[in-house]
């Protein structure tokens, strides 16, 4: 019995990627018996179909009404346990802002590239102006100098996380629509230009993570990809004191 | 010369109908090709395809445009609604011709005109919009963000905007007729069901191209006459800052949707209708509940106008809405399962006639279960957020929309043949089609599933990219493509039946499905309908039926 | 392969002439003689009588304007969330571009003139219907309704083309005060877009009531003119209404 339910609670769909964020095993879960109920479903209607199909002689008697409307209410129930299940999943991760304690990072989509903005010791990302943009010369988010916050802003074209501390990301987007999808983390959303969407969630498990764009944003959608590494904390805290350090070099003046 | 001019300028509704299954012809060929070339350069990207070379990406993302954008207007709009209502709607009310045969033939050589409009695009320096058939702004807004974002651009949305006129002309008709043109005694209980659909998809249609040609005129304002209804303050392009005013790109997904999930509707509901017919038909029995099932098509649809947000879950809308958008949808399954339960009921007593027609109309049935059944999965927005915009959603608007809609399509060829040439489809030929596209179908397109849940994005020209490849997929990919090959050829033995059936087939009897409906009433039409449509199931058994021309007096 | 396949060729039977010498074109049944208007219910094919015609008219007008109706339901939804989008400036103020546009004065002439022009039309309309008219033309006594549905028809025309100089003022009025449509207010886009589109129905129900008034003298059969002045009529009106609708809009819910 307990060796059911340990099976009952850690059912996933197999093509699933493995998933390293807090909440993903609870959506993987559904996601199974989902699939699992849909797919009774689907094959129980195929196998009636095929039972009539193989009926050659036509039988005179009627599915009864009570039947019928036993069957509709199940599917009800079905539907009503889909919708309340995952309704409490979207509250849970949707409704809430993130924890107080929670990182903050800044996700930009430009065509087509991620870029990952730090808001260093500070805590406060500096003022951007889309006029100032300009990759080539090491500023493509477009940081206004006169800010002194986003002096130690770090840009990274890697999202780097510590595992286990609730991150905060912040959606913008300075062109098109982009789709923020991280398969590995069970995260979408859009990133919509003059909008500022908030994502917020848990990596748990160290590793690499693809991080795709899900809408189509033009002639290199395909190729708009970035990694995700969730680190030990140490190892973030030593990667990103070392962003502040070239940072700093970078610019001695401020 | 006047002659041959009005014989292509008719307004004869009959040759309309045919005419409308001719543009769903020539563009479900066109972007029947088109999807055959994004499998092959999926699964061999460096293959050199004929006409086009090698695929750049944006090729990819024209092909996908106008694959979509064909398929969705001027094959799944075209043929099972306005092809089919010309063909038989005015016979099966009892009317002798259309409420406003010229609006109706305005209506189509507009779509024709939007066909070779949009078909142009391809042509064109810079070539087609590659904005998916969604065209999401400042994407679809900006001239310079993309290749194809220019004139082609431009080609999409006139075409689209001359295509909303075509359907709204085509809809006005439609309910004039089916509200006005109905012969005594044809009451609503007494309507075929296909009429209930077509109803409800002009009712849709509409509500719903008004909604898409007012989003189409913002649209083209914004890209020509600089103002700013999607384009948000400060955006740029190609480092340039173009965005003037405080545009809201969520605004043109609100007004698409609005379309474009009721457009669904207006695709596979004719199919539902005839679906209900032909089980009557061909099992030789009433259908249960008449009252219910006609109800809940127009259940669907009504449901139908207010639950676009699904497809946004994850675009940045208020997360409550998209609560409120997704018990909507959950609720619209309902009427569905009823609608599919109510046809299993029909079927249950077995002893089918499996003539071809019947056959394609349980393919639908099994499409309309198969892809159906992922819609509520889909409508949890927990798990859209994962799912949204993969392979999985793709898998499950091509069972649900694409093929349960092109097998009601060719249900209805099937069975309406006889009406259209004087002769039978070859029923060989026919079963062969049949079940070769139902295995090829499935080949293709339940597949897809598992690409979708390993979390393979749409709208993405190769498998592999800089941070992610899927090389457990690749062996699933190639059997998606192979099956598909094999789903397009299965088509040249349709293609070769249509043609050849039409010079040499059997010559058709009066009634040759026995069918109780009034476009098989052959002139005979009676001065007062007295019966409803699906009088099969004698008490006196022995497979007799009362037609619907047929007055009470003569059988007594 | 001919185009659609006729077994039978269809007996055109010889139907009798429902104008002049049929039945007499009234909206209401008769209902002297045998019964409420028995012989009505049992046309043979489809609906042929002259009520039955008008009513396919009318019911096409009205579908055709409850689509347009939509159209300009989802130009003032857009309206309503365009306002109400801004952005976020370097201070963290949210901002909006939008600014209320002066509504010209002329406008109030404008729609009072417009809402005559209903009056007028309706005036015309009614004088096609009136019984006694409709029989003594019936019986070759001469075409009164003509006569008296003329000026008033002509009434609507001056009515309306004065609207539409009214409009074309009042635009001019507006580039005068540097609001143009291709500066970048979003409330002179929508003002402009609005009235244009408006402006452009009108300006093809003024060609309607141009055919209607020529129809009213060519067009031989009764019911052939109370068809035309019906359908014109009832356009008219539903412009008249999506104008109060959307001069609501633009004056109070900027």
């Amino acid at each position: 019995m307990p060796c059911i339910l340990a099976l009952l609670e850690s059912s996933r769909v197999a093509w699933m990627p493995p998933d390293g964020a807090l909440h993903g095993p609870i959506v993987d879960k559904l996601m199974f018996w989902n699939l699992v109920a849909l797919c009774a479903a689907a094959v129980i209607a195929h196998l009636w179909l095929i039972f009539a199909l193989l009926r050659r002689r036509p039988s005179s008697g009627t599915v009864p009404a009570a039947v019928r409307w036993v069957l509709i209410a199940a599917f009800c129930v079905m539907y009503s346990w889909m919708a309340l299940t995952a309704q409490r999943l979207w509250a849970a991760s949707r409704y809430d802002g993130p924890s107080l304690t929670a990182m903050h990072v800044e996700v930009v989509g430009e065509q087509f590239q991620w870029y990952f903005r730090y808001p260093g010791p500070d805590a406060t990302f500096g003022a951007t102006r889309p006029q100032l943009v300009n990759p080539a010369a090491g500023n493509p988010l477009g940081l206004d100098p006169r800010d002194p916050s986003g002096a130690d802003d770090v840009v990274s074209s890697t999202l780097v996380l510590p595992a286990g501390r609730e991150v905060d990301l912040q959606l913008r987007s300075l062109d098109v629509i982009h789709g923020f999808f991280i398969p590995g983390m069970r995260l979408k959303e859009n990133t919509v230009p003059g909008m500022l969407l908030h994502l917020h969630f848990t990596p748990v498990d160290l590793g690499t993570y693809p991080i795709l764009c899900s809408q189509v944003c033009g002639s290199g959608h395909g190729r708009m990809q970035a990694r995700l590494m969730v680190v030990s904390p140490a190892d973030y805290t030593a990667w990103i004191a070392g962003r502040e350090r070239v940072r700093a070099e970078e610019e001695p003046g401020q | 010369m006047k002659r041959v001019l009005s014989r292509i300028f008719t307004a004869d509704h009959r040759t309309l109908g045919v005419y409308y299954l001719y543009l769903a012809l020539a563009a479900v060929t066109v972007g029947t090709i088109l999807s055959l070339m994004m499998r092959v350069h999926r699964v061999w990207p460096n293959i050199i395809i004929p006409f086009v070379g090698v695929v750049k990406p944006e090729d990819y993302l024209a092909m996908v445009t106008m694959h979509g954008t064909l398929m969705v207007f001027f094959v799944l709009t075209t043929a099972p609604q306005s092809g089919f209502a010309n063909l038989v709607l005015p016979a099966q009310i009892g009317a002798r011709k259309m409420a406003f045969p010229r609006i109706n033939g305005a209506g189509f050589w507009l779509s024709v005109v939007a066909f070779l409009v949009l078909i142009s695009g391809a042509h064109i320096t810079g070539g087609a919009a590659i904005s998916g058939w969604s065209s999401y702004p400042p994407l679809s807004a900006l001239p310079n963000s993309g290749p194809g974002q220019g004139l082609g651009m431009d080609l999409w949305l006139i075409s689209i905007g001359i295509f909303c006129i075509a359907s709204w002309l085509s809809a006005v008709n439609m309910l004039a007729t089916i509200l006005g043109e109905r012969r005594a005694g044809m009451t609503w209980s007494r309507l075929p069901m296909t009429v209930w659909a077509w109803l409800v998809t002009s009712i849709l249609t509409l509500l719903v191209f008004a909604v898409l040609l007012a989003a189409v005129i913002l649209l083209f304002s914004d890209r020509h006459f600089g103002s700013s209804f999607f384009i948000p303050m400060g955006d740029m392009i190609d480092g340039r800052v173009v965005g003037r005013g405080d545009g809201s790109p969520l605004l043109w997904l609100h007004l698409f949707w609005f379309f474009g999930h009721p457009e669904v509707y207006i695709a596979v509901l004719p199919g539902m209708g005839l679906a209900t017919s032909l089980f009557a038909n061909f099992t030789r029995r009433r259908v249960p509940g008449y009252r219910v099932m006609a109800g809940m098509l127009v259940a669907i649809g009504l449901l139908g106008l207010v639950v676009w947000g699904h497809h946004m879950f994850v675009s940045g809308m208020n997360p409550y809405a998209g609560t409120a958008f997704a018990l909507t949808t959950m609720a619209i399954a309902v009427p569905s399962t009823i609608e599919v339960i109510g046809w299993l009921c029909m079927l249950w007593g077995g002893g089918l006639n499996l003539r071809t027609p019947m056959l394609f109309a349980l393919g639908f049935l099994s499409f309309f279960i198969a892809g159906g059944l992922t819609g509520p999965l889909l409508a949890q927005p927990a798990l859209d957020a994962y799912l949204h915009n993969t392979f999985f959603v793709v898998a499950h608007f091509h069972l649900v929309m694409a093929m349960a809609g092109i097998f009601s399509v060719f249900a209805g060829i099937y069975y309406w043949f006889p009406l259209i040439t004087g002769r039978m489809m070859n029923e060989t030929l026919g079963k062969l089609h049949f079940w070769i596209s139902l295995i090829a179908a499935y080949g293709t397109f339940l597949p897809m599933h598992f690409a979708g849940l390993a979390g393979e994005p749409r709208h993405y020209d190769r498998l592999t990219g800089p941070a992610i490849g899927f090389p457990s997929l690749i062996p699933v990919e190639r059997g998606i493509t192979y099956s598909g090959a094999l789903l397009a050829a299965a088509q040249l033995i349709f293609l070769w039946n249509v043609f050849a059936s039409a010079r040499r087939g059997r010559i058709a009897d009066e009634n040759p499905w026995q069918a109780a409906t009034l476009e098989w009433a052959n002139g005979t039409a009676p001065k007062r309908v007295e019966r409803g449509p699906y009088d099969y199931d004698l008490p006196s058994g022995g497979g007799g039926f009362h037609p619907q021309w047929e007055c009470p007096a003569q059988q007594e | 392969m001919p185009a659609t396949f006729t077994r039978h060729q269809q007996v055109d039977i010889e139907r009798k002439d429902t104008g002049i010498g049929g039945k007499p074109p009234l909206i209401h049944r008769p209902t002297g003689g045998g019964g409420d208007g028995e012989n009505w219910e049992n046309h043979s094919e489809g609906n042929h009588g002259p009520r039955e015609l008008l009513i396919r008219y009318r019911l096409g007008v009205f579908f055709a304007l409850a689509g347009d109706l939509m159209f300009f339901i989802a130009l003032v939804s857009a309206f309503f969330v365009r306002q109400s989008t801004g952005h976020f400036d370097v201070h963290n103020n949210y901002i909006t571009d939008w600014r209320a546009l002066p509504i010209p004065h002329i406008l109030w002439f404008n729609t009072a003139v417009l809402l005559l022009s209903g009056l007028t039309i309706e005036m015309a309309r009614r004088q096609l219907f009136h019984e006694i008219d409709v029989m003594e033309e019936w019986l070759g006594l001469g075409r009164p309704a003509v006569k008296r549905a003329a000026p008033w028809l002509a009434a609507t025309l001056a009515l309306g083309l004065t609207f539409l100089a009214g409009q074309w003022i009042a635009w001019l009025q507006l580039v005068h005060e540097g609001y143009h449509f291709l500066s970048i207010d979003p409330s002179s886009h929508f003002f402009y877009l609005i009235t244009g589109i408006h402006g452009l129905h009108l300006i093809l129900g003024i060609f309607a009531l141009v055919a209607a008034l020529i129809g009213l003298f060519a067009l031989k059969k009764v019911e052939f003119r109370q068809i035309a002045v019906d359908c014109v009529a009832w356009y008219w009106h539903a412009m008249s209404f999506f104008w109060v609708f959307l001069f609501v809009l633009l004056v109070f819910f900027q």
